[in-house]
């Protein structure tokens, strides 16, 4: 059948209003040098000292949240369908509430909870601080991370393989590092890049929490600069990309998605 | 099914199973519910912790009234356009018979910019739309047509919801389109050959079918809306009172007043957003009756 | 004039024709089965009539209007599924008035036509539930209920017993076929299950690809199959690697047997074909050839005792009632067989 014309009209326009945004940020962030094109604000920012430790702080965020958050993810989802089926739904709502509570509303929670005074005062020390940081993002990933685990490990029948490595005599530690982690590690790589791609544009909770991270860097040089913040969006743009593109290769990668297009 | 081998390990295991919960259940509770419920307890107390309903009664001064609604005209206005323009787009890709290899590089796509929010989305509009940015420079220059003189500001409720849009559309594409693809061909068929034309499938058929998952979307956006900060905060400062910004401010420190009120504000927000997604979970819960 | 008439019915998709020169006429109230594998066209042949594809080339026509270029909507027809599709978010009762609606007809017009609908299908009861709420035999019901609450000329059923249990689809096939009858309603019925299209046609229309293979009444599909293709797909089949010696007289040799078909064959290598069915234990009225041959297998079926057996080094299948009183055969015993010389079939 022909495409309608209706069809090529709705997806035009929205190109046009997803595409101009791009394309404009590109074209800004290379007006730097009057008159002519140039990489200029791509150079400043990547000679930027602020830029190279905000970027790193964020990325060495980005993977202990990804760890911890998998650490966490991946027994518990495990655990729960091989002994506590009943609790799925219950442990599944859990992991969806941050998507209910605004982050800003989390965070204020943390600041008033464990500040110096408290019974864990976590703000009292930079260490505390980051810890407390990178909980808030696992916080953040946690309704990615456990979805993409937990249908990862309805792909795998966990009771017959776990049933399988005990009657050959292996300990939890084997079967969850051996067996299980093996066998869902293209569906918590899908979570990981969702959750990089997260803690890396991130804002709130760093500012909030007083941590050099690259989301309060962005906008601090948004409020002082004028072409490095469109290069900066470009940088960050792409990395999202990079990062989505990799998650949706990894989900095409698993068997579910294999067996439904054969 | 039948119960499996008691071997030596399971028997050991066993009693001990709820350990295997616990992690989880600490962290929910430590990074999770404890926070929340400190704010919720917090709105209704005092400094000193006794009892109250003032700060309640304080959300209900003008200047955050005003903030509430406007947060909430901001969030209907992008939830809604986001549902239509997001309906439409993915319509366009499943249902419009659109050449098959553009509707993979569409769903990936929106899976980029619906995560694309915060700081990097508002420089990508300043780039765009602001005073000097690329669109209002070339319609300047091209069609004589100055933006700015005739009202635009991307610093406004309509500005702030074109740029909320990009996240919101492919955010309605995302959840959207498996809805659409769940429209099966011989409904179509069935309506057409009962003789009801195009529209009356639409009006009789797809669109109540579809209703719980457009409403429950529209609460989802709604609440993706409404908790935004970073967007916002980096395209206005503090200059445009939406509720996570006075709230943004208040931890900040930079308005002085009682922090009990900043609970309260942000009890506030959870009620909101409570109740959009509540709608949501329950029209969710609507459209899964219907497909047993 | 025929009431519905396909002539010269073609089409592509793209570079695979699906359906080659299709010509079928259909009496008013006739019910005939399209019947083939699947990919057969079957159903893409039952798609144009409803008017979900355009023929490539072709006409067709429902009583003196020339339909081909008409729209589903326009062509009052109504239509079955293999699933169902039941408007979800409809009740039965709503399903059922679904057409009725969108034509316009008054609130009492179309509740009383409703009620009748689903008395006609046994849901009397049911009006109030949605489709969820049924089984699958029920929803097929209300499917064809709805198909017939407009009055259409012609009805189309595509695999409509398909997705249903053995058992309910045999209860539902004989009252299928009886309310057509009392409706006298002309039918086109797509299937490859050969035991629906047998039990229910007044004809059979046997397709492979893309074309029509014969067009008959069932016992005529069955006993004189036009060639191999038909013979093989319609019930089960012996087939004999045979040598003509006597072209005029139809003499042939297979086996170390040695008799006459009764009927012309062009001398040379034939196929043969005997269907189970027509072969007996030891002899019996009417058989003119006997051969002698091991018992292989005995497979019990209940009403029936499949023997396998050998003629010469072919394998030959053989169904015999089951009698009260007497033993099945028991394997290794060696037993005498007769058929009758006209019964064979000469596939080309």
């Amino acid at each position: 059948m022909k495409p309608k014309l209706w069809s090529w009209i709705a997806f035009l326009l929205g190109f046009a209003y997803f595409a101009l945004p791009l394309i404009g940020t590109l074209e800004f962030s290379l007006r730097k040098r009057r008159g002519e094109y140039s990489l200029d604000a791509y150079v400043w920012v990547f000679e930027d000292a602020q830029f190279r430790e905000t970027f790193g702080y964020s990325v060495v965020m980005a993977l202990f949240t990804i760890l911890v958050g998998m650490l966490l993810v991946v027994p518990t989802a495990y655990w729960v369908r091989l002994k506590y089926p009943r609790l799925r739904p219950l442990v599944e709502f859990i992991t969806l509430l941050p998507l209910v509570i605004p982050p800003i509303v989390v965070v204020f929670g943390y600041i008033r909870l464990y500040n110096t005074s408290s019974f864990l005062p976590m703000t009292g020390t930079t260490m505390g601080t980051n810890l407390l940081l990178m909980f808030g993002y696992v916080t953040l990933s946690l309704p990615y991370m456990y979805r993409a685990v937990d249908t990862g490990l309805r792909t795998i029948d966990v009771r017959t393989l776990t049933e399988a490595a005990q009657s050959l005599g292996a300990g939890w530690a084997t079967i969850i590092g051996r067996i299980i982690l093996p066998n869902v590690l293209i569906a918590v790589m899908s979570g990981a890049f969702v959750t990089f791609a997260i803690v890396i544009g991130e804002f709130v909770l760093a500012a909030l929490l007083n941590r050099p991270a690259f989301g309060p860097y962005m906008q601090l040089i948004g409020a002082n600069r004028a072409y490095e913040p469109a290069a900066l969006a470009v940088i960050a743009f792409t990395i999202t990309w990079f990062c989505i593109g990799l998650m949706q290769l990894a989900s095409r990668m698993t068997p579910q998605s294999r067996a439904k297009r054969s | 099914m039948s119960a499996p081998p008691d071997t030596p390990a399971r028997r050991l295991a066993f009693p001990l199973g709820w350990l295997g919960l616990l992690p989880f259940a600490l962290f929910a509770l430590l990074f999770l519910i404890l926070p929340t419920m400190n704010i919720v307890i917090g709105a209704f107390q005092t400094a000193d912790g006794t009892p109250t309903l003032q700060n309640i009664v304080n959300l209900f001064q003008p200047s955050i009234l005003s903030a509430y609604w406007i947060s909430i005209r901001i969030s209907f206005a992008t939830a809604l356009f986001g549902c239509l323009i997001g309906f439409a787009i993915a319509a366009a890709v499943t249902l419009g018979n659109l050449p098959g290899w553009l509707r993979g590089p569409v769903m990936t796509f929106s899976g980029v910019a619906s995560n694309f929010a915060g700081v990097p989305l508002s420089f990508a509009f300043i780039a765009t739309l602001g005073r000097v940015g690329l669109v209002t420079v070339l319609l300047r220059e091209w069609f004589g047509l100055n933006i700015y003189s005739m009202g635009f500001n991307l610093l406004s409720f309509w500005g702030l919801t074109l740029v909320y849009l990009f996240f919101q559309i492919p955010l309605m594409v995302l959840i959207v389109t498996p809805a659409l693809d769940g429209l099966r061909r011989e409904w179509r068929e069935a309506s057409d050959i009962l003789g009801a034309s195009g529209a009356q499938y639409w009006r009789m058929v797809a669109l109540p079918i579809l209703t719980p998952t457009l409403l429950g979307t529209f609460a989802l956006l709604f609440a993706n809306a409404f908790g935004a900060v970073a967007t916002a905060y980096a395209l206005t400062g503090s200059s445009l009172s939406i509720v996570p910004i006075v709230l943004f401010a208040q931890i900040r420190g930079d308005v002085l007043q009682d922090p009990h009120l900043g609970y309260a504000l942000a009890f506030g927000m959870i009620v909101v957003t409570g109740i959009a997604n509540g709608l949501y979970v329950w029209l969710r819960a609507k459209t899964e009756r219907w497909t047993v | 004039m025929s009431f519905l008439q396909l002539d010269q019915l073609r089409k592509s998709f793209g570079s695979t024709q699906v359906v080659r020169n299709f010509d079928l006429q259909i009496e008013q109230g006739e019910f005939v089965s399209l019947l083939g594998p699947s990919g057969c066209g079957k159903t893409t042949v039952l798609r144009m009539i409803a008017g979900f594809e355009a023929p490539s080339h072709g006409t067709i026509r429902v009583g003196p209007d020339d339909v081909t270029r008409k729209r589903p909507n326009q062509r009052n027809v109504g239509m079955v599924f293999q699933s169902y599709a039941l408007f979800p978010n409809l009740t039965v009762a709503q399903n059922v008035a679904f057409g009725l609606r969108v034509k316009g007809v008054g609130k009492a017009q179309s509740t009383a036509r409703v009620a009748e609908m689903l008395s006609l299908v046994g849901l009397g009861d049911f009006g109030k539930r949605y489709p969820f709420q049924l089984s699958g035999g029920q929803q097929q019901r209300v499917a064809l209920a709805r198909a017939l609450a407009v009055q259409p000329q012609v009805l189309l059923l595509d695999e409509p017993l398909s997705a249903l249990d053995a058992k309910i689809r045999v209860s539902l096939r004989e009252e299928i076929r009886e309310i057509q009858k009392r409706l006298g309603i002309t039918t086109v019925f797509v299937t490859h299950d050969q035991e629906e299209a047998l039990s229910m046609s007044d004809r059979i229309v046997v397709m492979h690809g893309g074309m029509a293979q014969q067009i008959g009444a069932p016992h005529e599909i069955y006993s004189q199959p036009a060639n191999r293709f038909v013979a093989e797909f319609v019930g089960r089949l012996n087939v004999l690697d045979a040598q003509v010696t006597d072209g005029a007289q139809g003499r042939v040799r297979v086996g170390g047997l040695d008799f006459a078909t009764g009927r012309a064959l062009a001398p040379g290598p034939v196929a043969l074909a005997l269907r189970p069915e027509a072969i007996s234990i030891g002899a019996a009225p009417g058989h003119d050839v006997s051969f002698r041959g091991p018992v292989e297998a005995v497979q019990f079926l209940g009403s029936v005792i499949r023997v396998e057996t050998r003629l010469g080094d072919a394998p030959i299948l053989l169904d015999t009632f089951n009698r009260t009183g007497r033993e099945p055969p028991r394997p290794g015993d060696e037993l005498d067989f007769s058929f009758n010389a006209a019964g064979i079939i000469a596939l080309d």
